[in-house]
């Protein structure tokens, strides 16, 4: 960019002696802010850590140079600052003419003394900006963008579907565009028109299909599915329990002090109950061990809970869940989920799993037929509770009703251990009561 | 053995004990409190100065600042103090420039203030190899007569500080069983930040770590690191004790390591941040702060006039180390001896020479 202001691009630093790349996670900040020295613009992953990086330079964010999810050389620049708004050229693809007249006058002025960007300017001279100092074109001449407010997702979404921010019109009163005006297609008048007809699927350099690189969490993922479906044969079983009295418990057991700071939900008691049944079937709490042919069987449950996170799907485990009080297992799996939730999960919760639950019923789903965790031999699932027509001592009323469904290691689970235990889980949730029997 | 020393309560109430006081007025304290916070603030900068790619590496100190200010400052001028690379609230408290200490860390030199001037030696990155070396130096003093005099300006005292990790080191081991058995007039000043990197220090002991020095045959003391007046009126008495001949005492300065060991390292990776929470309602700053508001012993006033203070000290440590001059080959050669022999003065000559043929050499 031809440009006399005084701007500043910061280069990607070896936060981490010794590194030569790293992954751009996140930017904290977007083109037209206002920012200080030290202010955290941006979230980078390394192969040590992911670590916050604080601008070297106070000023107006001109340019962000490199996109969320990309990995990039140390040296490499990142972000360009300025003193003013001056949209870089890489930002935006500018055809410059066409946008000449809608200069935004909220834009400051830049200060005289500077050089100004020459629009008819000697090639030579343009390479060498610095001696243009006070003989060029002033402002009126700039070929300049106008400033068009929008955070980082709704940019995202104009570069996805293809749409110049500057076309589309604003619903909000400041002007700033966010990601439902690219939705509602309400574009500018003064656009080239070609955006206008293409919505959709006819979006113009709007590709057909995008690719995402395969890696990190969702490569685990992938890589750990594949290993355990393809070396422990499956087997799912299913069965539909009515489990009003354990809502009627939960309600009970939420008037206690000893639980009033932790979530007392219907997993919890799920949770209870899969470990208590374990000690009936300890089979289910065994793996499978090929090379030394034999079946490990664990004198501890480390329960994991499969959770949704902005990075995938990760599997961490309550460590010796079974030696865990009632409050202390809802306080350990609160725990468990929010740090997964914050993708802050520590390598150690995520080794050494004996059993999981996963949880589909948080989306409203039924049943389904999950794959067992590696070094694990069984798995339950958890489907959402609903209220439904059920039949109680010859009468239809309405119940609290869910599925479970169990898959397990066939090699060395059989079906009648399979059933006596997902029986056992589901009978506790049925009567809690029954619970005192294991 | 005493028990667990506090004299300020995290919510910054004064407490009472039975073999420690502090004694100094609001004056001090708020002298105290300003070097806590200038500190805090060359260490907030300094961080920042790594992730802009001008440090190599930096070592953050945030969360120790009462136990390094506190035992920096209870020094006097003829004590000699042997740091890891993290006692930069010592080092400022011994009027070292902190632009040398970042100029350390950007790969600039070795440590270029003068150990003996300033009384404080410079930065050791092996861990707890300098406990042997500060014991070794108590013993030269000693040697040279400067202790038990009761003369004030000439008795000294020797401080090695070391963190919790080092206590496993077989250096700092050494050192005790020299110290005691020579009663060295050093003082071993352990901040146990509770992680010797990744390693909780329920690795490094069966039992608190003041109480190692029984054993070795001298007393120990667990002070809060984290309260000023403590550690300051431990670090005192345990110093004056040296200087009068009753030999070494350990010090477990008992805090908390805010940030990562290092700017390498991710502390999200093997600590909870429930802890961090946790630590945090023991701030060193904000208990002093609650005092000497709640007192009336400092004003608004007070604290914005040391936030403006904060403020230049920053852009003074951004501007200056970019401005730190890179070091040039002829400090390969003038360095190694107090006087150049002829053999050396001669490879540099020569080396002068070879660089003088590259295009646009600078001399």
């Amino acid at each position: 960019m031809v440009t006399g202001q005084s701007v500043n691009e910061f280069l990607l630093p070896d936060v981490g002696e010794g590194l030569t790349e790293a992954e751009l996670v996140t930017w904290h900040v977007g083109v037209g802010d206002e920012i200080k020295i030290n202010d955290i613009i941006c979230e980078i992953e390394t192969a040590k850590s992911v670590v916050e990086l604080p601008s070297p330079y106070a000023g107006v964010v001109q340019a962000l140079l490199v996109p969320e999810g990309e990995t990039i050389e140390v040296g490499t620049p990142i972000i360009r600052v300025g003193d003013s708004v001056e949209m870089a050229a890489e930002s935006t693809a500018v055809d410059g003419v066409e946008t000449a007249a809608q200069v935004d006058p909220a834009v400051p002025a830049e200060p005289l003394a500077e050089p100004a960007e020459a629009k008819d300017a000697d090639p030579a001279e343009v390479e060498q900006p610095l001696t243009l100092v006070g003989s060029g074109p002033k402002e009126a001449a700039v070929v300049r963008r106008p400033r068009v407010l929008a955070k980082p997702p709704a940019r995202a979404l104009a570069r996805e579907l293809g749409v110049d921010l500057a076309d589309v019109v604003p619903a909000r009163e400041d002007g700033v565009v966010t990601t439902a005006d690219l939705q509602s297609g309400d574009r500018h008048a003064s656009g080239d028109g070609r955006h206008v007809a293409s919505q959709g699927r006819d979006a113009v350099g709007g590709e057909r299909e995008y690719r995402e690189p395969i890696k990190g969490v969702r490569k685990q993922m992938g890589q750990a599915m594949v290993r355990s479906a393809f070396t422990a044969p499956h087997v799912t079983e299913w069965v539909t329990v009515d489990v009003t009295r354990t809502m009627e418990l939960l309600a009970r057991l939420k008037q206690r002090p000893e639980l009033r700071d932790v979530r007392v939900g219907p997993l919890l008691v799920l949770a209870r109950a899969c470990i208590l049944a374990a000690r009936r079937t300890p089979i289910i709490n065994s793996v499978w061990d090929e090379e030394a042919q034999e079946v490990v069987f664990k004198r501890y449950v480390n329960l994991g809970i499969a959770a949704a996170t902005p990075r995938g799907l990760v599997v961490p485990n309550v460590k010796d869940a079974d030696a865990l009080s009632l409050p202390d297992l809802a306080a350990a799996l609160d725990q468990l989920v929010a740090t997964a939730r914050d993708g802050k999960t520590p390598p150690p919760d995520l080794a050494g799993g004996t059993f999981t639950i996963t949880n589909v019923g948080s989306f409203g789903i039924d049943s389904g037929t999950p794959i067992i965790n590696p070094g694990e031999s069984a798995i339950l699932c958890f489907g959402a509770i609903k209220r439904k027509p059920w039949i109680v001592a010859d009468q239809v009323v309405p119940r609290d009703v869910c599925t479970l469904s169990l898959s397990f290691d066939h090699r060395h689970i059989d079906g009648a251990a399979g059933s006596q235990y997902l029986a056992d889980v589901a009978s506790i949730l049925e009567d809690p009561a029954t619970a005192l029997l294991f | 053995m005493s028990e667990f020393v506090q004299l300020l309560t995290p919510e910054g109430e004064r407490r009472e004990h039975p073999d420690y006081d502090y004694r100094g007025g609001p004056d001090q304290i708020r002298s105290l409190y300003r070097d806590m916070a200038l500190v805090r603030r060359f260490d907030a900068e300094a961080t920042a100065l790594q992730r802009h790619g001008e440090l190599g590496l930096w070592a953050p100190l945030v969360g120790q600042e009462a136990a390094q200010v506190g035992a920096g400052r209870a020094l006097r001028a003829q004590d000699h103090v042997f740091p890891t690379y993290r006692e930069h609230g010592v080092a400022w408290c011994r009027g070292v420039d902190p632009l040398q200490v970042l100029s350390l860390f950007r790969g600039i030199d070795y440590g270029s203030w003068d150990p003996v001037e300033k009384g404080f030696n410079l930065y050791t990155l092996v861990i707890g190899a300098q406990a042997l070396h500060a014991v070794g130096y108590a013993m030269g003093v000693q040697r040279d007569g400067a202790v038990g005099t009761g003369d004030p300006d000439r008795d000294t005292a020797v401080v090695a500080h070391f963190g919790d990790g080092a206590t496993s080191q077989g250096d700092v081991n050494e050192a005790f069983v020299f110290a005691a058995s020579y009663q060295a007039p050093v003082v071993f000043f352990c901040q146990n930040n509770q992680w010797a990197i990744s390693e909780p220090l329920e690795r490094q002991s069966r039992i608190p770590l003041y109480r190692r020095a029984e054993g070795f045959g001298f007393p120990g003391v667990q002070v809060d690191g984290n309260d000023i007046l403590a550690t300051y009126a431990v670090t005192q008495a345990a110093l004056q004790r040296a200087r009068e001949g009753g030999g070494p005492t350990l010090i477990e300065a008992y805090t908390y390591r805010m940030g990562a060991h290092t700017t390498t390292d991710d502390p999200t990776r093997y600590r909870l941040s429930d802890e961090v929470e946790h630590w945090k309602l023991k701030d060193p700053l904000a208990r002093v702060e609650a005092y000497l508001r709640r007192n009336g012993f400092a004003s608004d006033d007070f604290f914005a006039e040391l936030g403006a203070d904060a403020d230049a000290l920053g852009e003074r440590l951004r501007a200056g180390v970019r401005q730190l001059a890179e070091p040039t080959p002829h400090q390969l050669f003038d360095r190694v001896y107090a006087e150049i022999s002829d053999e050396l003065a001669a490879q540099r000559d020569a080396y002068d020479a070879y660089l003088a043929t590259f295009e646009g050499a600078a001399s």
